[in-house]
Order: C-alpha cells, then sequence, then structure tokens
C-alpha cells in the first residue's frame, strides 16, 4: 500500500467515524483538535486503526500521533508485512 | 402528605407510529405494526416475525461523541422523550429551574453488549470495543444517556423487571411524587428491535410462528394464538405533582390514580393467577377504587396461551359479574416488553382522550379461559374516565397502574 493510499482509505474512514468534512485533514493539523477527541473517544481513533489496518497501537505510542502526518507516519511504519 | 401526580407530557417512537396522532389513528384504523423479516429467517430464527421499528437519526440532534454512548433502546428513547418533553412544554430553560428526574424501564442491551464483546474477541484487545461500549452495554444505558443529554439533576434509575419494567418505573415515578421526594419525573421504558435481543427468546419457541399472515399472527386471548410477537421502541411520560404542573401552566392530561404490584413467588416463566390477582387488588385498594369506576382493562395479555388465560382468570376473579371491556394493545404492536408499561399508558391515555376502544384485532373466539372476559374486538367509540393497565414479566413481577381522565 502506497502512501497514497494510507492517506485516502484512512481519511475516509476518519471522516465517516468522527463525522467530520475531509478537507479539514491537513497533514499538519492537529488530529485531536480536527477530529473533537477527548480522552474517550480517542480510544475510538486506537480501534478504528486497528479495525482498518490490523495495527495495535498501545497507549505509550498515542503521545507520537499529534498530527494526521504522525498517523500516516505511525501506521506506514507498522503496516503487516504483505 | 400525599400528592396528587399527574401526567403532563407523552412521547412515543412505536410501530404504530412516532408522534401522537399517528399512533392515536393507528390504534384507531386496527393497523398492525407486525412483518415477516426475512433477515431473521435467514439467521435462523424459528419465527422471523417481528414489529417493524424504524430507526431514528439522532445526527441532527446529539453529537457523534455522545451519540456514541447511546445503543438503539437509547436512541429511540431520546426521540420519545424529545416529544414528550415538547409535549409538557418543559423545555431546557424550565428543566435547568427545576430538579427533574429520570426513572426508565429497560432490562437488556445484547446487540450493544455482543457488538462490543465480538470486537474484544476479534481483536483480543478491550480496545477494540470501542468508548461507547460500556455505556451502551449497561442496562441503566438509557437513563445515563438522557440524565446527561437533558441535564437532568433528580433521581436517576433504571427499573429492571423483565415485561414490567415500563410499568415499574412509572410505580416507582408515581410514589416518589407522591410521598413528596420529587416534584417531576421523566419516565417511560424502551426495547431494542433487535433480532440478537430476542434470539434466545424466539429459541425457548415462545413467538408465534404464522409466518404466513405476519398482521394475525399477534392475538392476544384469541382461541388460535400461538404465541407472541416480539416488538420494539420507546415511550416517555412526564410525570409530576398536580401543584407543580399548575405552577408551571403544563398542559394536564391526565391523573395516575393508583400503582399495585405483586410477586408470584412461583415458577420463572410460568405465570399463576394469584400473583396478578393481587396486583390488581392492592392497585384498587391503594387508590380506594370500586372496580365500576374502571371503564377500560388495558391487559398485558401477549398472545401466549397460558399467560392470557392466566390473566383473564386474574381479571375475572377481581371484577366478577362487573364485564368491563378489556383489549391486549399487543394484538397491533406485538409484545413491546420493557416499553410495554409505558407504552401501553399512553395508547390508553389516547383512546380515553379520543374516546375510543381500540380493538382487539385478531381476536374471533375465545377459548374456555378467555371467554369469562368482555373483550372488544373491533374499535368502538367508548367514553371512560378511568382505566386500569396491566403489565407481567418473567420471575413472576406484576404491576398494575389505574389512571384517571383530567
Amino acid at each position: 500500500m502506497t502512501r497514497e493510499e494510507i492517506i485516502a482509505k484512512v481519511n475516509a474512514v476518519l471522516a465517516e467515524e468522527f463525522e467530520v468534512e475531509l478537507d479539514a485533514f491537513t497533514p499538519d493539523a492537529d488530529i485531536k483538535d480536527t477530529l473533537s477527541l477527548d480522552s474517550l473517544s480517542l480510544v475510538d481513533l486506537v480501534a478504528i486503526i486497528q479495525y482498518t489496518y490490523k495495527i495495535k497501537v498501545p497507549a505509550s505510542d498515542l503521545p507520537k500521533i499529534k498530527t494526521f502526518n504522525d498517523l500516516y507516519d505511525y501506521i506506514e511504519s507498522h503496516l503487516p508485512v504483505e | 402528605m400525599e400528592r396528587k401526580v399527574v401526567i403532563t407530557g407523552m412521547g412515543i417512537w412505536s410501530c404504530l407510529g412516532k408522534t401522537l396522532e399517528e399512533v392515536r389513528d393507528s390504534l384507531y384504523s386496527g393497523k398492525s405494526g407486525i412483518v415477516f423479516s426475512q433477515e431473521r429467517k435467514e439467521a435462523g430464527f424459528r419465527s422471523a416475525l417481528c414489529a417493524h421499528v424504524e430507526h431514528p437519526d439522532l445526527k441532527p440532534f446529539v453529537p457523534r461523541n455522545l451519540r456514541q454512548f447511546m445503543p438503539e433502546e437509547a436512541q429511540y428513547a431520546y426521540m420519545a422523550t424529545r416529544s414528550a418533553l415538547e409535549n409538557a412544554k418543559l423545555d431546557q430553560d424550565c428543566i435547568d429551574k427545576r430538579e427533574v428526574g429520570i426513572i426508565y424501564g429497560n432490562d437488556s442491551v445484547a446487540e450493544a453488549t455482543m457488538h462490543a464483546l465480538d470486537k474484544f474477541r476479534e481483536f483480543k484487545d478491550t480496545s477494540a470495543c470501542g468508548s461507547g461500549s460500556i455505556f451502551q452495554s449497561m442496562n441503566s444505558t438509557v437513563t445515563m444517556n438522557l440524565a446527561c443529554l437533558f441535564k437532568l439533576r433528580g433521581i436517576n434509575l433504571t427499573a429492571s423487571a423483565a415485561c414490567a419494567s415500563g410499568s415499574q418505573a412509572i410505580g416507582l415515578a408515581y410514589l416518589l411524587i407522591r410521598n413528596g421526594l420529587q416534584d417531576c419525573i421523566i419516565c417511560g421504558g424502551a426495547q431494542e428491535a433487535n433480532l440478537y435481543s430476542v434470539a434466545s427468546f424466539d429459541g425457548i419457541q415462545s413467538f408465534s410462528i404464522r409466518e404466513n399472515e405476519p398482521a394475525k399472527a399477534s392475538r392476544p386471548f384469541d382461541r388460535d394464538r400461538d404465541g407472541l410477537v416480539p416488538g420494539g421502541g420507546a415511550a416517555t411520560l412526564i410525570v409530576e405533582s398536580y401543584e407543580h404542573a399548575v405552577k408551571r401552566g403544563a398542559p394536564i392530561l391526565a391523573e395516575i390514580v393508583s400503582w399495585g404490584f405483586s410477586g408470584n413467588g412461583d415458577h420463572i416463566s410460568t405465570p399463576n393467577v394469584a400473583g396478578p390477582a393481587r396486583s390488581l387488588e392492592l392497585c384498587l385498594k391503594n387508590g380506594g377504587i370500586d372496580t365500576r369506576q374502571i371503564g377500560y382493562i388495558n391487559a398485558h395479555a401477549t398472545s401466549t396461551r397460558i399467560g392470557d388465560g392466566r390473566e383473564a382468570l386474574a381479571i375475572d376473579r377481581m371484577f366478577g359479574d362487573y364485564k368491563v371491556p378489556v383489549t391486549s394493545t399487543k394484538s397491533q404492536t406485538g409484545h413491546e416488553m420493557w416499553m410495554a408499561g409505558a407504552s401501553e399508558l399512553i395508547y390508553s391515555i389516547l383512546m380515553m382522550k379520543n374516546d375510543f376502544i381500540a380493538g382487539n384485532i385478531n381476536f374471533e373466539n375465545p377459548d374456555e379461559e378467555t371467554a369469562c372476559l368482555n373483550i372488544v374486538p373491533e374499535t368502538r367509540g367508548a367514553h371512560f374516565d378511568m382505566f386500569l393497565s396491566n403489565s407481567f414479566g418473567f420471575g413472576g413481577t406484576n404491576s398494575t397502574l389505574i389512571v384517571k381522565n383530567l
């Protein structure tokens, strides 16, 4: 899966799940602010990454994912080998 | 000092309609809300019959992060409660100035619990359950969600009493208001309508298998009844003290005159006659009501052989020679279970306010037990100012309410 494919897919999934317009998803935008995530709904972000990419995100990794770019990087570097 | 307890608003989300007017017309015309569900048949149900309950869209009203906490039945309850509050002229500003409580009947959240645990087992990770699961999976999900959404600061309680849950919730609200412990309580009952919630119920062969005639399957008291049909939705009533209602200029629809309850102390699923009869007796006695004051009985009767027969005998035992008109609106709605005690109060109030008794559709012939009742088979014009509503549940939990026209 290319980075462009990752970005397109994750953006579509997040837009639908969190009911946010796609044009708000800029690479440097803060994920929590953009998706209106609080301490509870942050769990949904973890769950969605898990459902979509079969990637487990340990709580200790969450601070590393601040922007959309961070999220794309995280997924790209943790994708299971096909 | 005992206070007068009145109903000032009603709202409903049911297979008979989503507004009081629509439900009134459905009751009057004898509409059946029962359908054949191909989905249930393919899933392996013995009976694919169920009530058709539309799924509400809460997007315009509740933000995503709060909707995450709401399973299906909480969504029905939210819609019913919005309507009831509007009907009672109780807006958010009005709620904010008072201590308004909530007591709602609910006794399962099967689908939400199942989905959460399926995800957990699939991914072997508790985070996979998602953020809303814990709040969706608890029996008190309706009251916890609505209390937060409507910012309620009074009593916050769920009544879980099987198919008497809605009725017991209203009875408890009546008691707290009558005794001066609360002034205003939102109460009602909610029932999930998804197939998972009743799969095990289907498994014990409780449902009608008259699949070729869905509208004729739910036939309480009829000789040829062969089981109940599961329904769902939610019904909300705004209950408050008479003084409180007058003071805030609320519309006053009816008075809750009495509540009676009992336990069978017997079999878990097979009802007896003595338990329901004591619930009726206590309700009449508590309210100081003579049987001849009751103009209509909305029976619990679900269309099961034993249940309907035992209720008929219990009513007959209490009412004797006075052949009060009786119907079961479950003939139209199927069994709305945790919701039924509340929805059936609304159905009966709509009849009382509009001078008719909705016919017990599909009642063609009595059997040897139900022959003792005066069952109204077709809708007829009738004026009555007081009715009695029965709700009975598994484990032998019985609840009876008497409501008077105002």
